[in-house]
């Protein structure tokens, strides 16, 4: 099999097909807000209706159905009240899934947070900085997919007496310990995978933290280092409290989006060996296993989870903003 | 003294920073050499020894692209599928939630403030919660809504409309906070010269919201492109429809010897977002940091 750009041709003429339809709809929006002096209520309607109809098909009603189902069986008819409450919080796999979660959510954003504030704080004024931004930023670039086979190949095993291709078995056989097979053994396998996603995370709070020490004022931190602090204490003292927002967002946002990860436990582990999250376990539940209603359950938690940090999120940028 | 310990200082961020930019780097460094390397060697030795005996084939790229024997790679496919999915997921979001966002910003009507913070609100809605009624709209209908049942091509559509909706909230918010921050003076000036809310929107708020236009579709770019979860549940996962990442992902959970495979599909697959993120970064940031800090 080889690739035949012939058969790729009716894509692209569907491309052009919505691309087309969807200037339509713009252009009758437009159209509509031209003729003659549209009243403000007209104008805003015109405008947000778009969105509005996408948001309450797309998004709103499915997610009141999907808390409807969270109370039903798995075809999705009959009433079953709270069982599948009950059994998220009794089923082993479940439970480890949210175990697993909790690990995750303190983790991630704490560990990304931290390394991306040292990173950022030593080459925000360097004249390096765009360079060496770029390089913590590239693994982002590679997709939660791309960082877990990057990280699968890092952790990749042979025996002993085979040669190793896993860059961390050949460390631990180079100072004469035995390879390991990472991510099968449970609970440390966990680590292995936050280690992945931190990698992913730390170049998105390095390029944002960046950007805000470099709103400090330098004389700020030349004038606490004329005074013999070092390097450590005007981090400390001076640019944390200085970018104390940005930090706030930063793992608000890395938090929200550690929740709703699922790649790369799908990626490394397909969720074996006890390493999946709740984001995993509910895609397991809903389109693998055919048990909607777990599913539903699943995402109904991962709402409840996620609804105290996007709150906050959101007004945290606004008081910034 | 002071010259002496200021050395020290920049001397350790400076080896703090190169310690964490090798760390970062090294894991990638080793899977894009390894990507060049024959698969004995991959599967054989580590990719370390290639700094000694450099041997080096593009082998890996030729196949994982246009496919070994049983179809196991054919990555230009799904590459083709990406750029199809990404272009719209990135336009169609763009365009409608700036329309909302001037809606919300300069135009006053009643019940404008709680219909700012449902949309805002709407953000806290994970995806995860959306998909299976999506699913379930899509194949058999629901509510008032008719069945799409869409077949080939027009899969796609599905997959656009779900990005769409889903981006909305975070592209509202995130324009509207830009948009509000714009000088009263100006809008105000332009509807006294009797602009319409056409013209205003286009030859006066267009042109200044262009940064953090720049910054949301590169964002969205990024998600789009590296998107599994959405792509797996409504992209029927055939090579017709599905984008990279799921590929890559199945490739990835075939255990075992897949890594030539695996290697080369990596980089080929980041193809896209490598390319915006080095061509665009300063958008990317400003995006970013639009609506956090003013930077």
């Amino acid at each position: 099999m080889s690739f035949d750009a012939v058969a790729q041709q009716p894509k692209l003429l569907y491309l052009l097909q919505g691309v087309a339809a969807f200037a339509a709809v713009v252009s009758l929006v437009l159209l509509a807000l031209h003729r003659g002096p549209v009243r403000r209520r007209a104008a805003a309607l015109i405008l947000l209706a778009p969105a509005l109809a996408l948001l309450t098909i797309g998004l709103l009603l499915p997610g009141l159905r999907t808390l409807a189902l969270s109370f039903t069986d798995n075809g999705g008819d009959a009433w079953v009240g709270l069982d599948n409450y009950v059994w998220m919080f009794t089923d082993h796999r479940a439970l480890v899934a949210l175990r697993n979660t909790v690990a995750w959510v303190v983790l991630v954003p704490l560990t990304s947070t931290a390394v991306g504030l040292l990173y950022a704080a030593a080459v925000a004024r360097s004249r390096f900085r765009t360079f060496a931004l770029s390089l913590v930023l590239t693994p982002m670039a590679i997709s939660f997919v791309g960082a877990g086979v990057v990280w699968k190949f890092v952790y990749a095993y042979r025996p002993a007496e085979a040669g190793q291709v896993g860059l961390l078995n050949q460390l631990v056989v180079a100072i004469g310990g035995e390879p390991r097979q990472w991510l099968v053994d449970p609970p440390w396998n966990v680590l292995f995978l936050v280690v992945a996603m931190v990698w992913t995370q730390t170049g998105f709070a390095a390029v944002l933290l960046a950007g805000a020490i470099r709103a400090v004022p330098a004389e700020l931190t030349e004038a606490a280092r004329l005074d013999g602090a070092s390097p450590g204490q005007v981090l400390r003292r001076i640019t944390v409290p200085s970018i104390r927002p940005t930090l706030l967002v930063v793992l608000l946002a890395q938090a929200v989006a550690t929740f709703k990860a699922f790649d790369i436990v799908k990626t490394m582990t397909g969720g074996q060996f006890d390493t999946g999250v709740l984001a995993h376990e509910m895609y397991d539940q809903a389109f693998r296993y055919g048990e909607t209603g777990r599913g539903a359950a699943l995402a109904v938690l991962l709402f409840l989870l996620v609804t105290p940090f996007v709150a906050h999120q959101v007004r945290a940028r606004r008081r910034t903003g | 003294m002071n010259g002496v310990r200021e050395r020290l200082a920049s001397r350790a961020g400076t080896s703090t920073a190169v310690v964490i930019a090798v760390l970062w780097t090294t894991p990638t460094l080793g899977l894009l050499l390894s990507s060049f390397r024959p698969e004995e060697e991959i599967k054989t030795t580590g990719w370390w020894t290639v700094l000694g005996t450099p041997n080096l084939t593009l082998d890996n790229y030729g196949e994982v692209l246009s496919g070994g024997g049983n179809g196991s790679g054919r990555l230009a496919e799904h590459f083709v599928n990406s750029v199809v999915i990404t272009v719209p997921s990135v336009l169609f979001p763009l365009v409608l939630a700036f329309f909302a966002a001037y809606a919300l910003a300069w135009i006053d009507f009643k019940g404008r403030d709680a219909l700012v913070v449902g949309v805002f609100a709407l953000q806290v809605v994970p995806l995860q919660m959306a998909l299976v009624p999506l699913l379930r709209l899509f194949s058999q209908g629901w509510l008032f809504l008719p069945a799409w049942h869409l077949t080939g091509p027009a899969r796609f559509g599905q997959i656009w409309f779900a990005h769409t909706a889903f981006a909305l909230p975070f592209a509202v918010f995130l324009l509207h906070n830009f948009l509000a921050a714009l000088p009263r003076d100006l809008i105000e000036a332009a509807r006294v010269d009797g602009a319409s809310h056409g013209t205003l929107l286009l030859r006066i708020v267009l042109p200044l919201a262009r940064p953090a236009l720049a910054g949301f579709a590169v964002i969205q770019f990024i998600w789009v492109w590296n998107d599994l979860l959405v792509a797996l549940t409504l992209s029927g996962g055939t090579a017709e429809t599905a984008p990279m990442t799921v590929r890559l992902a199945s490739l990835a959970g075939t255990y075992g010897n897949e890594w030539q495979r695996l290697t080369a599909g990596a980089f080929v697959a980041a193809l896209g977002p490598l390319l915006v993120l080095f061509l665009l970064r300063r958008h990317f940031a400003r995006g970013l940091l639009a609506g956090s800090v003013k930077g």
